[in-house]
């Protein structure tokens, strides 16, 4: 036997931009960025709106230009690549600028007294040294664990109705599952008002939740049939092999594969909710006082809460709510991040 | 010469006993709960505002009063949304109208131009903006957007004035139809860019490998395969956002003066939805007038039920489950 050395041939990339390509694109653009700006400044555009303006037009040109001895195919390709870039920017940046404004603004309230006084003692223009948001997250934390108890398992039989028992309403339920997940917050106020507070006479962190378990139904059911979809064939004809029933196959088999999906559903039905406003302003109000009893009458909440003080309109009173909105965004990227670890355990 | 006979196969039936019955008939009720909620919102709101739609008729929907009677019963009860029910459809197609361009740019952008580096974080953060509580999106657009806003408002009328839609009656360019709308263009452009991108993704890579190999460019191949084959799925994701707007509440409350009267100068510092004339009269609303807040929840439920399940049809009807 000769040994022999191969050498693998190292893979090519020749469709990908050469070294001196990226420099000459990176630095086209960054001398159309520095004329943008020095149009701005001479002509009586203004700020980074006009900015962005002479940006697009500059490179517009610039593309025109560069593909003018080329043929119209290219030129074509060359104008709509700056197009579709720029409607991308201009798609993005309006959640950049929320993300960043929350940050900023919100920053300043950001101290342990937010978390841990309320406002009772407090008027909302006192200085940001006093009084806090704990009511409005303990209410708006209490409202959400009542609707998730009582969506999730409604949310899970959807789940195994659609993919393990798939009888005639299959369609149906998915149909009803999709069209009700557009039904309007307000209208799920509505609802509860004239049905629960109408009939109890009484707003309460009960009813806030009944609406919120109407919004989140939708989130909680359709996540757990996609996760549900993920469980392998070959498990459930496992279970049927062993002699197990259909019951004992779904219960004991296929919900255990995917705990940590389930989980998954719940965190986004939460985060899909927990920032919900309109429904609460119908049927749980808002107040100022730590209270733990979901059945006694009106509670805040964090969006009520942002809601209110923003109205309030005094300067403290919006920086509160700019916290508030800070907080809020917090929970909902933490649950987000939640959702992703959980996401990816079950599959293997 | 012997024949080969091909087995045929044996029908399989499954024979449920009585505790797999019990199970699926569990299973089952907790699956039609939803259908009972649905139906339930329609039956509660529609019996609640019926006093109204008998007392008013037709006008409901058309008229543009709304003026709570006074006790003595010398100014009668005259309630109607048609104003409302206007200005939910003009925001609403302003913000469709701004946002199914730049959705429809950001998924082409995600899927065929992104560099690798930068296209999983954008990918996340559009995941991300779709979360983020339509009541921040009010607070910035009130807040950072409409002095924007205010100057875009202020150009359009100054460069564009002589066309009807975009002349003023009075010069104050803050909290418009066209401002909301922007706001509400952001708001949904997350869904649409999302179900978007989903569709885009799914295009044959074959067909669009074979436009290159023909000479295609990208936006050749984006042309002629990648659009027409998701042009569908993207008019429903449309949809599916429109049916969002129309139903927004928070944001639009937060940035249009609540006018009774209609409206179709976008410029215009008036306006109002359905949505938030809900929320803005709901808290002294006397029992009559509740009612009728219940009558308006019950045509603007009517309304996205439509939206929202024409939307799901075409998307459902395009998304061929694996």
């Amino acid at each position: 036997m000769i040994a022999t050395t191969t050498s693998a041939p190292a893979p090519q990339t020749p469709w990908s931009t050469s070294r001196p390509a990226r420099v000459r694109a990176v630095s086209i653009l960054a001398i159309s960025g520095v004329a943008a700006a020095a149009i701005v400044l001479v002509t009586g555009l203004a700020g980074i709106d006009g900015w962005a303006l002479t940006f697009f037009a500059i490179s517009l040109t610039v593309a025109f230009v560069r593909t003018a001895r080329i043929g119209a195919k290219e030129r074509t390709d060359a104008i709509m690549r700056v197009i579709i870039s720029s409607a991308a920017v201009v798609a993005f940046v309006p959640w950049l600028s929320i993300f960043g404004s929350v940050l900023l603004k919100g920053y300043s309230g950001v101290r342990i007294n937010y978390f841990t006084q309320d406002m009772r003692t407090t008027v909302p223009d006192d200085f940001l040294e006093y009084g806090g948001a704990i009511h409005a997250i303990v209410g708006s934390l209490m409202m959400v664990l009542i609707a998730t108890v009582i969506t999730l398992p409604l949310g899970i039989l959807s789940g195994i109705y659609l993919t393990e028992v798939r009888g005639r309403f299959t369609f149906l339920v998915r149909f009803v599952v999709q069209s009700m997940s557009g039904v309007p917050s307000i209208v799920a106020g509505l609802f509860v008002y004239t049905t629960y507070v109408y009939g109890t006479e009484s707003f309460s962190a009960f009813a806030g939740a009944l609406a919120l378990a109407v919004l989140m139904l939708p989130t909680v059911a359709r996540t757990a049939e996609e996760v549900l979809k993920l469980v392998p064939e070959d498990l459930r004809a496992a279970g049927y092999a062993l002699g197990a029933r259909q019951w004992r196959t779904a219960l004991m088999v296929v919900i255990p594969t995917v705990r940590s999906g389930l989980t998954t559903a719940a965190i986004l039905g939460v985060a899909r909710v927990i920032g919900e406003t309109a429904p609460l302003l119908l049927t749980s109000l808002s107040n100022s006082s730590l209270k733990f009893n979901p059945f006694d009458g009106p509670i805040a909440s964090l969006p009520t809460y942002v809601f209110g003080y923003l109205q309030i309109g005094t300067e403290y009173a919006i920086a509160r709510a700019w916290t508030g909105s800070l907080v809020l965004l917090a929970m909902v990227l933490m649950l987000f991040s939640l959702a992703r670890r959980f996401g990816g355990k079950d599959e293997r | 010469m012997t024949t080969v006979e091909t087995p045929t196969p044996r029908e399989m039936t499954v024979i449920y006993n009585r505790d797999d019955k019990i199970f699926r008939g569990i299973v089952t009720g907790g699956a039609l709960t939803s259908l009972v909620v649905l139906g339930a919102i329609g039956l509660f709101l529609f019996l609640r505002g019926a006093q109204i739609f008998s007392d008013n008729g037709l006008n409901f929907l058309v008229g543009s009063n709304w003026t709570a009677g006074s006790e003595d019963g010398l100014i009668p009860n005259d309630f109607s949304i048609g104003p409302m029910l206007v200005g939910t459809i003009v925001v609403s197609i302003i913000a469709l109208v701004i946002a199914f361009p730049l959705a429809v740019g950001g998924a082409l952008y995600l899927e065929f131009y992104a560099p690798q580096v930068v296209r999983k974080p954008l990918v996340t953060l559009l995941d991300l903006a779709a979360s983020i509580p339509s009541l921040i999106f009010g607070l910035w657009g009130v807040q950072i957007f409409s002095s924007f806003g205010e100057r875009w408002a202020t150009l359009l009328n100054d460069r564009l004035g002589f066309i009807p839609i975009f002349g003023v009656e009075f010069e104050n360019f803050g909290r418009s139809p066209f401002i909301a709308g922007c706001v509400l263009a952001s708001l949904i452009i997350p869904i649409t860019t999302s179900v978007a991108r989903e569709v885009y993704s799914r295009t044959p890579r074959d067909l669009v490998d074979t436009c290159y190999a023909l000479g295609g460019s990208k936006w050749g191949a984006i042309r002629a395969v990648v659009i027409p084959y998701g042009r569908s799925g993207v008019i429903g994701g449309a949809m599916l956002g429109l049916g969002r707007a129309l139903g927004e509440t928070v944001a639009v409350y937060l940035l249009l003066n609540l006018v009774f009267r209609y409206n179709f100068r976008i410029l215009e510092s008036e306006g109002g939805n359905v949505a938030s004339l809900i929320a803005t009269k709901f808290g002294e609303a006397t029992d009559y007038e509740l009612q009728a807040l219940v009558a308006a929840g019950f045509v603007l439920f009517l309304l996205t039920l439509v939206v929202n399940m024409t939307a799901t049809t075409i998307v459902q009807r395009n998304t061929p489950r694996a």
